[in-house]
């Protein structure tokens, strides 16, 4: 095999056709976006200079030039992540290390970051002495660099190599990420504690318990919130690692300690990773801790945290252990949620009403009534339109329960006010709902309730509106066929091509776009195309090439016969018309319907 | 039919609906000054929740009226006083409280400002106790997450009306003639001046103003601090440019570093030039530049009027920076670097000339011609003239191009009458070099166009090479992977661990080791 890569190297000794000066003129080359585009086709390059000599002279040249523009500098940090097969193989990877181990000291955070992930990615292209031999000396060299910027690519790289060495260089591993969890600046203190979890995951049982319990119990009491918030996230791992019983002596201090932080981001980080943690920490212990530990969340004095526990309301529920789940919310969470729901923040209220539909399922039907009912209907009053229509979005979950029925009467009214809201996103957002509502409400109900509503969007003020409405139209005659649009939509689409105003006229062509297919032939030959092809004298040029457009577009619903008959001469006519956008579109349709 | 009646928060029902702007309806945006309407509230931080139960404040006599023996046990006790904190956003809540309170403290600002001999040393604890259980809070999330600092108003402190008498007091009581650092300094520590330095990210200007203030004295004062204060600063800039790009307090910050770095000693410190190269210039890049601008500026210019030598860092850290996109950053940047140039050294000047000028061109090609204007203005400024003149063998060779080009194809009439002026300028500077320029002109672009052929025949040629090498490459991979898989049979790693015994320093192993 040895011989088969070096025979590779032979191959490609082009070397009159590619100096190796050339290609590093255009890596240098003074415009940044030359020298950028260069760099991102620094494998071609390689290719060109093969195995040998990309070791020898092109990677010494990037290891000593390493002074460029970040843009530049991240390119090259990508792309060494993918060179082991341009060095010659995973023999030869650790030749990359000295270009990376520049980059991850860089300044620049997605440059380091990026040059970490290539680092973490060729480790596993290392043999097992390889990594010793090379990797792990570079990743004690950043873990002591002077500069804090090396120290916290350090933290990244004690994990992809820890598995795969020897107990003498574990022990050292483990000593490095001590003191880089203790260091002086709050920059490397985050990186550390933002891979703790990921360093316990790979460390034996014995060392979690002796090192990383410690070192997580410094850093979730670090001076700097920003530290604390992050050990919170390793907490979900460290638990997970653990046996049961040593989580309360272990874990639970800390957690309880960060649930009850005088910062509102550290409690907001725990009230936002709330059911990770509760799968982490097991029934028993959520039960005597998390569970009060959650009504406090969801009573915070701020907002962030409410909001953020609010979220949770449903996950948290869901998981909590069957046996006396419903005994719990009842008593500990419903209360706490009934209170959320007038709370003083928007936020809030939205954020619980994404998720309070859930809880129905885990309810039942009779709790369903009786105690979710009226928070549903008090949100679908609510002053906040996201808080409605939060609600709206929902609506599948109550359905499976007691369906949709008991909440039409306050449904109807909550929806009217969407429709009419006069944020358009808003009225935008309640159109993507209704095929759904449609379904779920029957027939019978839309055309009583709704209909009026989709059909005024058709005018809305707003390009967007019109167009989700015309989209919203076809959904519905698949969902309620062919024979309920032609009784009740297509008359009022058609009626519009007579209206004064040429936008109007247009969304009826539009309207006719979408609905065609859905609609089959008959109808289409019948009733549309007369419509269509009168609107080709319409005075107004974009209302005449959209004819153009739209006989493009239904031709293929329909026959022959009407093609040749009625749609050529229209579409002819068309095509000398004195509006050269006109005359483009004609003569568009006319090609692709092959009608010429 | 059955009709269903609408319940009575229909929306027809003009009564209920909320009501909607008409300047709304329009668009269906909100416009800014309405949104800015609502953010005019003021948030207090969650330190109430941890106050257990709120004690009763029973005026105590007025310190005036004390007599000398009592004086320090009473003001000891309305320092105590002072630490009971009350809820600001609840308006009516125990006003009697509020208003003991707001006496007390400006009785207190009132005596450490106006009589000697009060600060005696047991004070000293109280004092900065009161401070701390004041001031020292967790800042409340910004009610606006896209706060723009420019454009929306802020969010003021709720209890400002203590919080100011607080950090009133807390300034006078710094310069007080009878202020001793050697007892401050066991009260105000590194933890203490940490959490002061939090405090200000506050939205509240008024806040960050007294905290300017009072950082500055205490860095004046309590030398031992001098160091750390540095230190946490440039952690504080650190996290803002390479992590959060958010932090309000970054212009009051660079405000104090203006004339920490004004007392310098010289030779500079290591430690202060690699806070100017690797924070102070990196700030240039934050998305809210405009903010601190001026005051940023201003430390890089001090920075080079101490010690010339910085000169070239700081411009090609500048060049390095340089915004790509944001127009309005450029005219910034080309701001600061005219009030560098104003005090360059000529021989620094000619240092940086060759890459300081190539930007100069290309902003001068910018479209944008306020940035094109901002840069011939240059040609205004008398000192750069000279240093133009002076070196005008080099600079003009490097800008003529540009400018010939840009004078034909400029949209902007302003700009045009510009650039001729600055042709003017050279043409009387140096003529010879001028009209040779001028000449030369049409053969450097072709020049130009024939390098631009030669690179896309050798990326054409590379690019063909690539297509037949990658074929037989991932050939050669498909085999390698093939070998390289046995790797990991439990043979071959026993192989590996005996070699490993023997000699651990043993070479890395090949592939054409694994005959085994």
């Amino acid at each position: 095999l040895e011989g088969s890569i070096s025979k590779m190297a032979g191959a490609d000794g082009d070397d009159s056709l590619y100096p190796i000066a050339v290609l590093i003129d255009e890596l240098r080359n003074e415009d940044v976006q030359l020298r950028l585009n260069s760099i991102k086709k620094l494998s071609t390059i390689a290719l060109a200079l093969g195995v040998e000599r990309t070791r020898t002279e092109l990677l010494p040249f990037l290891t000593d030039t390493i002074y460029d523009e970040d843009e530049v500098l991240l390119a090259l940090a990508e792309q060494l992540g993918n060179f082991t097969m341009l060095v010659g193989g995973p023999e030869y990877v650790h030749c990359l290390l000295p270009p990376l181990e520049s980059l991850a000291t860089v300044e620049e955070t997605v440059v380091r970051d990026k040059a970490v992930e290539s680092l973490r990615k060729i480790s596993q292209e290392h043999s097992p002495v390889d990594l010793e031999v090379h990797f792990e000396p570079l990743v004690k060299r950043l873990a002591s660099g002077d500069w804090f910027t090396s120290r916290t690519s350090a933290c990244g790289l004690f994990s992809v190599c820890y598995p795969r060495v020897s107990s003498t260089v574990k022990a050292e591993i483990r000593q490095h990420f001590r003191t880089l969890c203790s260091d002086d600046t709050p920059m490397v203190r985050r990186a550390a504690a933002s891979k703790l979890g990921e360093f316990a995951k790979v460390l034996e049982l014995d060392y979690v318990k002796s090192d990383i319990i410690s070192l997580f119990t410094a850093l979730a009491s670090d001076e700097q919130d920003s530290v604390r918030l992050l050990a919170v996230e390793a907490c979900v791992s460290i638990a997970t690692l653990l046996p049961q019983e040593d989580l309360e002596t272990l874990v639970m201090p800390t957690l309880r300690q960060a649930a009850e932080d005088k910062s509102w981001r550290v409690r907001y980080m725990v009230a936002d990773k709330f059911s990770e943690l509760q799968k982490a920490v097991g029934p028993e212990i959520t039960k005597n801790d998390l569970v009060p530990a959650f009504q406090n969340l969801l009573k915070d004095c701020e907002a962030e945290v409410r909001a953020a526990a609010a979220n949770k309301v449903k996950e948290f529920c869901e998981n909590l252990p069957e046996d006396n789940r419903e005994q719990i919310i009842m008593t500990h969470i419903l209360p706490c949620v009934k209170e959320l729901v007038s709370d003083t923040n928007q936020h809030v209220k939205s954020a619980l009403a994404s998720v309070i539909m859930g809880l129905s399922t885990i309810l039942g039907k009779d709790n369903t009534i009786e105690h979710l009912l009226p928070l549903f209907l008090a949100q679908l009053k609510d002053e906040c339109p996201e808080v409605r229509l939060n609600i709206i979005s929902n609506l599948d979950c109550v359905n499976e329960v007691i369906g949709i029925r008991q909440l039409s009467q306050s449904l109807l009214p909550a929806i009217v006010e969407l429709a009419e809201d006069a944020k358009w996103r808003v009225r935008l957002a309640i159109i993507e709902y209704m095929p759904l509502l449609a379904g779920q409400l029957g027939v019978e109900f839309f055309d009583e309730k709704l209909n009026t509503l989709c059909m005024a969007w058709l005018i809305d003020h707003v390009y967007a509106i019109r167009e989700a409405a015309t989209c919203n139209l076809m959904k519905l005659v698949e969902k309620f066929g062919a024979e309920w649009a032609q009784n009740t939509i297509v008359p009022k689409v058609l009626g519009m091509a007579n209206d004064p105003n040429y936008l109007h006229r247009m969304t009826t062509l539009f309207c006719i776009n979408a609905l065609s297919e859905a609609c089959g032939q008959e109808i289409t030959t019948k009733q549309m195309l007369p419509v269509v092809l009168k609107m080709s004298n319409d005075q107004v040029a974009n209302v005449r090439f959209n004819v153009a457009k739209s006989l493009q577009k239904i031709g293929p619903v329909l026959d022959s016969n009407a093609l040749q008959t009625e749609v050529k001469p229209v579409l002819e006519k068309l095509a000398t018309d004195t509006d050269m956008d006109v005359k483009y579109f004609a003569q568009e349709a006319i090609s692709v319907l092959a009608l010429a | 039919m059955e009709t269903t009646k609408l319940p009575p928060s229909s929306p027809s029902s003009p009564t209920t609906s909320f009501s909607v702007p008409s300047a709304e309806k329009v668009d269906g945006f909100p416009r800014r000054s309405m949104r800015r309407a609502r953010q005019r509230r003021s948030h207090s931080s969650s330190q109430f929740r941890y106050q257990s139960s709120q004690v009763e404040l029973t005026p105590l006599p007025l310190l005036k009226d004390a007599p000398v023996a009592e004086l320090h046990d009473l003001f000891c006790k309305k320092l105590q006083q002072c630490c009971v904190l009350f809820d600001f956003l609840d308006c009516v809540a125990d006003l009697k409280g509020k208003e003991i309170k707001r006496a007390a403290l400006n009785e207190l600002v009132e005596s450490v400002a106006t009589s000697r001999g009060v600060l005696i040393e047991p004070l000293y604890p109280e004092a900065i106790k009161m401070i701390s259980v004041n001031i020292f809070r967790t800042l409340p999330p910004s009610e606006n997450p896209e706060f723009d600092p420019e454009e929306d108003e802020p969010t003021l402190e709720a209890s400002w009306p203590h919080l100011q008498l607080v950090y009133e007091f807390f300034l006078r009581f710094l310069e007080s003639p009878d202020f001793q650092p050697s007892m401050a300094k066991r009260y105000v520590d590194q933890k203490f001046v940490l959490q002061l330095l939090e405090l200000f990210d506050s939205e509240d200007p008024r806040e960050r103003e007294y905290l300017k203030t009072i950082l500055h004295r205490v860095y004046g004062k309590l030398l031992g601090l001098r160091a750390y204060i540095r230190k946490q600063i440039n952690n504080i800039f650190l996290r803002f440019i390479y992590e959060t790009e958010h932090f309000n307090g970054v212009a009051e910050l660079l405000e104090i570093l203006g004339s920490i770095i004004n007392g310098f000693a010289l030779p500079l410190k290591a430690e202060h030039k690699q806070f100017l190269v690797r924070v102070l210039i990196p700030l240039h890049t934050a998305k809210s530049l405009s903010i601190f601008h001026a005051q940023l500026a201003y430390c890089v210019v001090q920075f080079m009027e101490k010690d010339a030598t910085v000169t070239e860092y700081i411009i090609r850290g500048l060049l390095k920076y340089w915004p790509k996109t944001c127009t309005q950053k450029e005219v910034m940047f080309l701001g600061e670097i005219e009030e560098i140039l104003d005090v360059i050294e000529p021989s620094q000047f000619i240092r940086v000339q060759e890459p300081l000028f190539k930007q100069i061109a290309a902003c001068i090609s910018s479209p944008h011609f306020q940035v094109a204007e901002r840069a011939l203005y240059f040609w205004n400024n008398e000192y750069i003239l000279s240093l133009i003149e002076e070196n005008c063998q080099v600079i003009l060779p490097l800008v003529f191009a540009t400018l010939y080009r840009v004078s034909k194809e400029h949209w902007n009439q302003t700009i045009v009458s510009l650039i001729y002026n600055v042709l003017k300028t050279f043409m009387e500077m140096n003529s010879k070099l001028f009209d040779d320029l001028t000449a030369s002109y049409k053969v450097e672009k072709q020049k130009e166009l024939k390098r631009e052929r030669e690179r896309a025949e050798l990326w054409r040629g590379l690019e063909e090479h690539q297509e037949r090498r990658m074929q037989m490459l991932t050939e050669a991979a498909r085999n390698h992977k093939r070998v390289y898989s046995r790797l990991a049979s439990p043979r071959w790693q026993l192989f590996v661990k005996r070699r490993q015994l023997c000699d651990p320093r043993s070479k890395p192993y090949l592939l054409s080791d694994l005959s085994v």
